[in-house]
């Protein structure tokens, strides 16, 4: 069946069986590779993406449920004029990732928790971010969080590599 | 690991290690280019003669028009843009920018014109490439083996095909060996080359920012105007390297390369691969390891929308379709039915009994230690200590499933994907296929974490891609579902041991006896490091119907936690601080010593806690590094372990990328607190219980220690590795820590279980 929303805000219409989990349409008919595959049944958070400004599961939910809405994936956080979303330069300036695996959805987790919270409390990072991330970068995911907000300041590199 | 029986060079090891490594004085040696062979000339270990024919490839593969190779490894443009092939693979520890601060340094190259490419996958770029080019005098066999996992020496003594990431190897021995010698050596090629051009001696010239200059008539020529007359030039091999005080790039913080596109969705993992005309399959192996495919009717898949075909391998099912939904529902339609390999009797309970009566038979297949342990044990009797320890089998969890695309066109298997060993994927390949290797072409990508799963000897994917691209016409990309990959793990085994001692007057142990049960070799990683008149480390060797794989920190992992959480108990027995009953077991003035004084400092170790709280502490030396962690827990209601702090000394000689190597410590810490709190890998009737992340327990970001304390202590020693040695003193600190909160010994891991029982 032909099913139509919006990605990244462009329209969309996909063919694909109304069960076909949100991830597998978007990485494999939409070429949207930045949302990740980690368990397929909502534990680990790499398939997170926003549907109507909520952080959403993508492996878990049917192509069927999303007619109509509105999805953000990380290819998707960007301005228009490619300047990368405040929280992703904080990732990089708190040097987060190591494999990076987990980072899209764990990004995306945090987009959605500020937008939520405005200045998150280290009570409210542990509630909401609850993505697993094997490689153990969850210090300086908090540390990113708490600099995009202004309540930190991250890691100081040098140069641009 | 798989041993090579077809090995393309005859024993690699051929280099014979020294008695004693013999510094020649007066000497100079060249690294001579003799058409297009290479000749390393001079050293302990006498001529080495690479490969002219790789050594013609590795310049073919890499090298363009306007573009200079050095040494295979390296290469620079007229554009000045200079560009390193790294041999290890991207998959989190951040080597590439490691690497390249390390040749960019000794280069005096310009940062923003560095290029950090992945070598290609071919012999010219083999570790042992490498090591002929590079280590040959330098460091020689002896110290590349010694520090690398059990599993991989084999390999590297009788092969030379394998390109590995792992043993905390990059910069220890590619960068130190490897990238600073290149980085020195073609500099002085460059100056060499310069001297000529402007009609000056060569102590007159300096270099800076990728260009020569002669300070007094202030001419200045550009890397990429003398690469052509420099690349003619034979090297030296022995070039005098920076001292520490000249760095300007080595332990700097210097961002890491790879990360932007990892924030924004653009970096391509193995698993993101699309290739016209693609397919994607998953897999179905049978449940219990060693079983067989008996049969299966294949028509419920066919039916489901978008599956084009089902393939059978000796021991699993697969299913191809237009995408993975569509494979996943087919292969779920399906009942297959498989033999149970002779193991339905195995189960976790039967393995530690099995591993029990194997050590009570008093058989050990290897002893090390020195000075008479069973008369000092016997003379203690009953004031002899003992305690029985067991660890589990543990799950590698890559964030990234197996996934591995294979398509065989025109006689040629292409693979591409992320494994640890892209050479060793290639032979692998090249037998399931029954294939010659050249006839294998692999393209390596960035992995979603490996962590030793990704080695070639244990990645059953590769004969499985291989197979079913054998069998059709179209590019597959193969993708285990998270349960194959929870289910058919190479896991880091389940182990047990039992540890005895004996305290003497003097308050000192004065024996000790660890009875190691498992696979391999326990002390292959990490050595018993106390000053201990008496020890015995005996080794039975047990194995379940499991194939044992290298688990990040490898054996150091279950030795860190029995030896440090027994020297804790001794400690304890013996009225003492657990740190200072440490401190007094290790050489006066060691760095062990140091490195546990400044964690102990820097933790506040000994002021007062909250009652419900404790301290922790544990050392292990694994791979090079010394680490100490100290962790502060306490229990939760549920009575699971709650860590609240973390601290963490790291000597590991020279940190390179301090921003980085922090990650990776802070990263192993946490590793090892999360196998230590939650994970297990459990079997009944030989199949194993767990299937996701349900009911396989990682620490999530709330379970964490919120800062970790990260600190190196700059030594004088050889560069030790990063990317593993952060994570054995976990576990033993953190049932330390609970102990000390507690006053209950936990000696069965994972903790969380243990804590609620």
């Amino acid at each position: 069946m032909a099913i139509g929303f919006t990605v990244n805000g462009k329209d969309v219409s996909v063919e694909a069986e109304a069960d076909t989990p949100l991830l597998w349409v978007l990485r494999e008919d939409l070429a949207l590779t930045g949302t990740k595959f980690g368990c397929g049944i909502a534990a680990c958070g790499a398939c997170s993406v926003h549907v109507d400004g909520q952080i959403t599961r993508s492996c878990s939910v049917p192509v069927s449920d999303i007619a109509g809405k509105t999805v953000t994936t990380i290819e998707g956080l960007k301005g228009d004029d490619g300047t990368l979303h405040a929280v992703q330069q904080a990732w990089i300036a708190a040097q987060v990732p190591q494999c990076g695996y987990c980072q899209s959805g764990q990004i995306m987790a945090a987009v959605a928790l500020i937008e939520q919270t405005g200045t998150p409390s280290d009570a409210q990072i542990d509630e909401a971010m609850t993505n697993i991330c094997r490689c153990g970068t969850y210090p300086r995911i908090r540390t990113a969080i708490l600099a995009a907000t202004g309540q930190a300041a991250a890691a100081a590199v040098q140069g641009e590599a | 690991m798989a041993d090579n029986p077809n090995p393309n060079i005859d024993e690699v090891g051929a280099a014979p290690a020294p008695e004693t490594p013999v510094k020649k004085k007066g000497v100079k040696r060249r690294i001579f280019l003799v058409g297009s062979a290479l000749l390393v000339g001079g050293g302990v270990f006498g001529l080495y003669w690479t490969d002219s024919d790789a050594r013609a490839r590795a310049k073919a593969l890499t090298t363009g028009d306007g573009e200079h190779n050095f040494l295979s490894w390296m290469k620079i443009a007229e554009d000045d843009i200079v560009t390193l092939f790294s041999p290890h693979i991207d998959m989190g520890q951040g080597t590439h920018t490691a690497l390249g601060q390390m040749l960019a340094d000794e280069l005096d190259a310009d940062w923003s014109k560095l290029k950090i490419e992945q070598a290609p996958s071919d012999i010219a770029f083999s570790n042992t490439a490498l090591v002929q080019s590079f280590l040959g005098e330098m460091t020689g066999y002896p110290g590349v083996i010694n520090a690398l996992p059990a599993a991989v020496i084999g390999m590297l003594t009788r092969s030379q095909k394998i390109q590995i990431t792992g043993g905390s190897s990059a910069v220890r021995f590619t960068g130190q060996g490897g990238m600073r010698v290149v980085g020195a050596a073609v500099r002085l090629a460059l100056i060499e080359e310069a001297a000529d051009r402007l009609g000056v001696p060569a102590s007159e010239l300096t270099t800076a920012d990728s260009a020569v200059t002669h300070a007094a008539s202030g001419r200045s020529l550009r890397y990429g105007e003398l690469a052509a007359g420099a690349a003619e030039r034979s090297l030296d091999s022995a070039p005098t390297l920076k001292s520490r005080k000249d760095y300007k790039l080595i332990g700097k913080p210097v961002a890491r390369i790879d990360i932007p596109a990892k924030v924004d969705g653009s970096a391509v993992y193995g698993i993101d691969l699309t290739l016209p005309d693609m397919r994607v399959a998953t897999i179905a192996a049978a449940p219990v390891r060693g079983g067989k495919l008996e049969s299966v009717d294949q028509a419920p898949a066919l039916a489901v929308a978008g599956v084009e075909k089902v393939v059978t391998l000796d021991d699993a099912v697969i299913v191809i379709a237009k995408g993975y939904w569509q494979a996943l529902k087919g292969l779920q339609a399906l009942s297959p039915k498989f033999t149970d390999g002779g193991s339905s009797a195995m189960s976790t309970a039967s393995v530690y009994a099995a591993q029990a009566k194997l050590r009570e038979a008093g058989k050990p297949d290897a002893e090390a230690g020195a000075g008479d342990v069973d008369a000092a044990l016997t003379a203690a009797g009953d004031a002899a200590i003992t305690a029985d320890f067991r660890t589990p089998f543990l799950h590698h969890a890559m964030m990234e499933p197996f996934a591995l695309t294979a398509h065989f066109k025109d006689g040629k298997l292409h693979l591409w994907g992320g494994l640890q060993d892209p050479i060793g994927a290639r032979d692998r390949a090249a037998k399931a296929a029954g294939l010659e290797m050249d006839d294998v072409i692999f393209n390596p990508m960035i992995m979603g974490g490996g962590f030793g799963r990704r080695f070639p000897g244990v990645t059953e994917i590769i004969d499985q891609a291989a197979l079913l691209a054998m069998q059709v016409p179209y590019p597959v990309k193969l993708i285990w579902s998270r349960e194959e990959e929870v289910r058919h793990g190479t896991y880091r085994p389940q182990t047990s041991a039992r540890l005895t001692a004996a305290l003497g007057d003097d308050g000192r142990i004065a024996a000790w006896r660890s009875d190691f049960v498992q696979g391999e070799d326990s002390e292959s990683e990490a050595g018993f490091i106390y000053d201990v008149p008496a020890t015995s480390r005996r080794h039975f060797a047990y194995k379940s119907n499991q194939i044992d794989g290298p688990w990040r920190s490898v054996n150091s992992t279950q030795v860190g936690f029995y030896n440090e959480s027994f020297i804790d108990e001794l400690a304890h027995a013996a009225g003492e601080d657990p740190y200072q009953f440490r401190r007094k077991h290790l050489p006066e003035g060691s760095r062990h010593q140091k490195v546990l004084d400044t964690v102990a400092t820097r933790s506040g170790w000994g002021t007062p806690l909250p009652e419900g709280t404790g301290r922790g502490i544990a050392i292990v030396e694994s791979f090079g590094t010394i680490v100490a962690e100290v962790i502060e827990a306490t229990v939760k209601d549920d009575g699971s372990p709650k860590v609240l702090k973390a601290w963490a000394v790291v000597d590991c000689g020279t940190t390179v990328s301090p921003v980085n190597a922090e990650a990776q410590i802070a990263g192993g810490l946490i590793m090892g607190l999360s196998s230590a709190i939650g994970e297990a890998i459990t079997l009944e009737k030989g199949a194993v219980v767990e299937s996701n992340f349900n009911d396989y327990n990682l620490l999530k970001l709330a379970d964490a220690p919120p800062v970790i304390d990260v600190h190196f202590i700059e030594s004088d020693a050889p560069i030790g590795g990063i990317g593993e040695p952060g994570l054995p003193p976990a576990s033993p600190a953190l049932a330390n820590a609970l102990f000390a909160a507690t006053g209950k010994r936990i000696r069965t891991l994972p903790l969380m279980t243990q804590a609620k029982a």
